[in-house]
């Protein structure tokens, strides 16, 4: 199975406020009643993004100047709590193609890496700059090298983000989901398997 | 150099290192619910996969189950999940704990239940609390759905080791402090974010004098930590939990035994860090905010931003004050609650429920409060029945009801309204966490959520109900 090496994600960002910013708050629950991920995009963030009457809030991802923005600028222990892909898979529907924050829960970085979106780390400080850069001038295209580990953008601006080396490798050799290499390593598995009483 | 109990199960269950540098591990327990496996199996049937080892996967429905008429889902979205479940379960073959089997329940009650959750096992769910199986020295974690698809399709996984701290809890807990105060004040010490890395390894006189449902509820609330799993290192008692349950092996139980034990850490185990704590400071804790760090104990006052240590504590303060509408630096102890719920897979056992009626018997909810009582499973429900313990939650004007999560994240028709403020049994407090987009919760341990009920305001259960030195339990 042979998968596409993300080696930078270009785009314009928008930049979502908020520490430990849940997956019930990126996918209410009430959304996962679903047998399939289709259509969960225009779920993102729904509680924060509409009031109580379905009417659109002042949310950033409201701001007609940040439509369109594929890449998510946040804060410190994004995505934590439920366990549930839906966010991810909510998110990368709704057109991210990365994150960048402060920092982010396990197990959603790994739901996250596995659908190729990779998601970096930068400092408080120079997520702030790259706020401030694209609340300056939402058009500006910034650019995630995720080989080099760098945030650019064409001011000149040049961030360094840092992402488990696993990770980083997964994407830019085209190896993020692993379900191949799992399969292959088959004789293995039913080997170990064998050693063990309960399996 | 000795071993911990992590790093015993781990070394067991690796199959080998992948390219990536992650590890290959068997996963020996596969459990599934409606929630997050429909669409795992999606993506198994895309790619033309089978599952592996359909004997090692159990499923069973919880998330979206009514609890009234369970069979009955009124929502046509809850009855396309419990068909898809079954269709599922019956395609690939997989045990399935259905609503007809008597043995349905929340999918972290029915695992030890059936004693399907062992020492020494890797156990891997869709769900993140999966971590309440280490409870019986399993190193057991939540999953996303693609992983989900890849241990129904390998039964393995593509892990990280994770860092082991141990978390010592020594001494006597006083009066009135039960398994879910421990927890609730071990996240407010290290932080929701503390146990990033880490798997959390509980021990000390606490946790060994704790009975398997408490070590249960601590467990549960690992990922409120951080902490991808936790486990309590198995000993005398968790081989007693298990002996006779329907998937332990009987046949030479003693060597059975004698192997689960042989996965405790060993006494020279190295760890990556190591906390202790007096269980003397520990008190009844509440959350005052929307995380479950957001703890204090029931005599505190709710945190001031102005008083904050720096702006980040302050904005936080502030974002889950303006949520809570909750007065700042007023004593936590008085607030009106308009619901209370007790269940979930954190204290929705037996013996939260007994421990419970004893104290509410005699006594009434308070009027205008909505308080229901939801047990974990099937079998707890008959188990609560054969004890009489509905009636006396009836009696107290609690309305009991059928097996389920319930009010936990109100998949189900069990939701807040508004902003309705709840004294919950569970383990989250998240915004909308429970069903409503501006509902309030506030963690507790049953009994404190007794005492609110009761009250009608958040209150202190050892003045409620009397308890003190000699009338406690555990
Ligand atoms: S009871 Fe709550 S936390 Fe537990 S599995 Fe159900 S929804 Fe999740």
């Amino acid at each position: 199975m042979p998968l596409d090496p993300v080696k930078q994600v270009t785009g314009r960002a928008v930049f979502v406020p908020g520490a430990d910013i849940d997956t019930d708050r990126i996918i209410p629950a009430r959304f996962m009643k679903c047998v399939t991920f289709d259509g969960l995009g225009e779920f993102a963030f729904y509680d924060v993004r509409f009031d109580d009457k379905g009417n659109k809030t002042d949310h950033p991802l409201n701001d007609p100047r940040f439509e369109g923005a594929n890449i998510l600028l946040t804060g410190v222990n994004f995505g934590c709590g439920s366990s549930r892909e839906h966010a991810p898979q909510s998110l990368r529907k709704f057109g991210f193609d990365a994150v960048i924050a402060e920092s982010f829960a396990e197990i959603f970085f790994g739901n996250a890496t596995t659908l190729a979106m990779p998601c970096v780390t930068a400092s408080a400080a120079d997520i702030a700059a790259l706020r401030d850069a694209v609340a300056a001038d939402p058009t500006v295209e910034i650019t995630i090298d995720v080989e080099a580990l760098e945030v650019r953008a064409p001011s000149g601006l040049a961030i360094p983000v840092q992402m488990p080396e696993s990770a980083r490798d997964a994407l830019v050799s085209g190896r993020w989901d692993p379900i191949q290499e799992l399969l292959d390593n088959d004789a293995a598995v039913q080997a170990r398997a064998k050693e063990l009483h309960y399996v | 150099m000795g071993k911990s109990l992590f790093q015993k199960v781990w070394d067991a269950h690796a199959v080998g290192t992948l390219a990536d540098g992650r590890t290959q591990l068997l996963i020996g327990t596969h459990l599934i619910h409606e929630v997050t496996s429909p669409q795992a199996f999606g993506m198994l049937r895309d790619l033309g996969l089978g599952v592996k080892f359909p004997e090692r996967t159990f499923a069973t429905v919880d998330h979206i189950v009514p609890t009234i008429d369970q069979d009955a889902p009124q929502d046509p979205l809850a009855a396309d999940m419990m068909t898809a479940l079954r269709k599922n379960a019956d395609d690939f073959g997989i045990t399935y704990f259905d609503l007809a089997s008597g043995k349905q329940g929340i999918v972290h009650v029915v695992g030890p239940e059936q004693g399907i959750t062992q020492p020494g096992t890797t156990i891997a769910c869709g769900d993140s609390h999966t971590a309440t199986h280490g409870a019986f020295g399993a190193i057991a974690f939540g999953i996303g759905t693609t992983q989900v698809r890849d241990v129904l399709a390998s039964q393995t996984l593509a892990l990280g080791a994770l860092k082991v701290r141990r978390i010592e809890v020594n001494g006597d807990l006083r009066p009135g402090v039960y398994a879910k105060d421990v927890i609730l004040h071990i996240i407010r010490l290290l932080g929701a974010k503390g146990g990033i890395g880490y798997a959390y390894e509980y021990a000390g006189d606490v946790f060994g004098r704790m009975s398997m449902e408490e070590r249960m509820t601590v467990c549960n609330m690992s990922i409120e930590g951080g902490a991808r799993c936790g486990y309590v290192n198995p000993d005398a008692k968790t081989v007693a939990y298990l002996k006779g349950r329907p998937y332990v092996d009987m046949d030479d139980f003693d060597a059975t035994a004698a192997r689960w034990l042989s996965f405790a850490s060993d006494a020279d185990a190295e760890y990556d860090d190591v906390v202790t704590i007096d269980a003397a400071d520990i008190e009844p804790s509440v959350t005052w905010g929307i995380s479950p760090d957001h703890g204090i104990s029931i005599n505190e006052t709710i945190p001031d931003p102005a008083t904050a240590e720096n702006p980040e504590q302050k904005a936080v303060i502030d974002e889950a004050l303006a949520y809570m509408k909750l007065p700042a630096g007023t004593p936590v102890k008085g607030i009106e609650i308009d619901v209370a719920f007790i269940g979930s897979c954190t204290n929705g056992r037996l013996s939260d429920f007994r421990e419970v009626a004893r104290h509410i018997k005699g006594r009434r909810v308070a009027p205008g409060v909505k308080a229901i009582a939801v047990p974990g499973s099937q079998i707890v429900a008959a188990q609560c029945e054969q004890e009489g313990l509905p009636e006396i939650f009836r009696a107290a004007g609690f309305e009991w009801r059928g097996a389920g999560c319930s009010m936990c994240l109100a998949m189900n028709p069990d939701k807040l309204i508004g902003d309705q403020l709840c004294a919950s049994s569970s383990n989250r407090n998240f915004k909308g966490r429970q069903g409503s987009p501006t509902g309030r919760t506030i963690l507790m341990s049953p009994v404190m959520v007794a005492a609110a009920a009761i009250e009608g305001r958040v209150a202190d259960a050892r003045e409620v109900f009397g308890i003190s030195a000699g009338s406690a339990v555990a």
